[in-house]
């Protein structure tokens, strides 16, 4: 009996089957490590550069991006609460960046249709800094930011 | 594994508030630990939110997110009994998923 005709079958119907996963997107490569984690974004230090690795321009000074729970002086930079909520129509996404942080991007939320532009987390502070929340909204970039003065390092020190 | 997520949907109106609790380290990879070794950073990246087979919510963190992270959101729609589920994944790729029933307001 011919036993590589069976190898042969079996290996060639294993190869098809996992293309027809792989085209399903049932199995996306690198999927447990965070496949849509943007770490350039997340290893900028300025303004310019975690725009640049968000896929966007330098956004506009906008008064219709507010801060709402963000405290003007933080006790503790381990746990600052910001909440920022976006009045701009179609906004997709938003994203807050701490200006002297290590890092400058700290979180990028995207917001689907039907999500209220409006939300609030909180956030590690290394000292005082500028923390601005940065919208995209209709393909455009949006900026506001706020002071929030640190009494103690959330770094840890 | 990590300790599960403390989740709260509320219906509110026509909307339904959503708040997160999780349980993370959230460590930066900036820290020293006591023989000055760097504690090797170890944070959530991505959290997804759904309702109904629907993306509610979508983030991408950093590790300046603070340790046990919280989020609260909005979304339109939603209705008692419903769910909404949270899913997180570190950078050691841990993954934990929880779901919380859509309440009325207590």
């Amino acid at each position: 009996m011919n036993t590589k005709r069976r190898d042969v079958l079996r290996t060639g119907s294993s190869i098809t089957l996992m293309t027809l996963v792989a085209a399903a997107g049932w199995l996306r490569p690198g999927e447990a490590l965070a496949a849509d984690w943007n770490k350039a974004a997340f290893e900028t230090n300025s303004m310019d550069a975690t725009m640049k690795a968000l896929g966007g321009s330098a956004p506009a000074q906008s008064k219709d991006i507010t801060f709402f729970q963000t405290p003007d002086i933080a006790e503790n930079g381990a746990l600052v609460p910001v909440g920022v909520t976006s009045a701009i129509p179609k906004t997709e996404s938003i994203a807050i960046l701490v200006e002297k942080n290590p890092n400058m991007l700290a979180a990028v939320f995207d917001i689907p249709p039907g999500t209220d532009p409006s939300l609030s987390t909180r956030i590690k502070l290394g000292q005082s800094s500028n923390v601005f929340a940065v919208v995209k909204a209709d393909g455009k970039y949006y900026v506001a930011g706020k002071e929030i003065k640190v009494t103690l390092g959330g770094c840890g020190g | 594994m990590a300790d599960p997520m403390r989740i709260r949907a509320v219906l509110q109106g026509d909307s339904t508030e959503v708040r997160v609790l999780m349980s993370h380290e959230m460590e930066t990879g900036q820290r020293k630990d006591a023989q000055g070794k760097v504690i090797p950073a170890w944070f959530i990246q991505n959290v997804t939110a759904t309702w109904n087979g629907k993306t509610v919510l979508a983030a991408e963190w950093g590790p300046a997110v603070a340790k046990n992270p919280f989020v609260s959101f909005k979304f339109k729609g939603g209705a008692v009994g419903e769910k909404v589920t949270i899913t997180w994944t570190d950078n050691r790729g841990d993954k934990r998923t929880d779901a919380a029933t859509i309440a009325l307001p207590a």
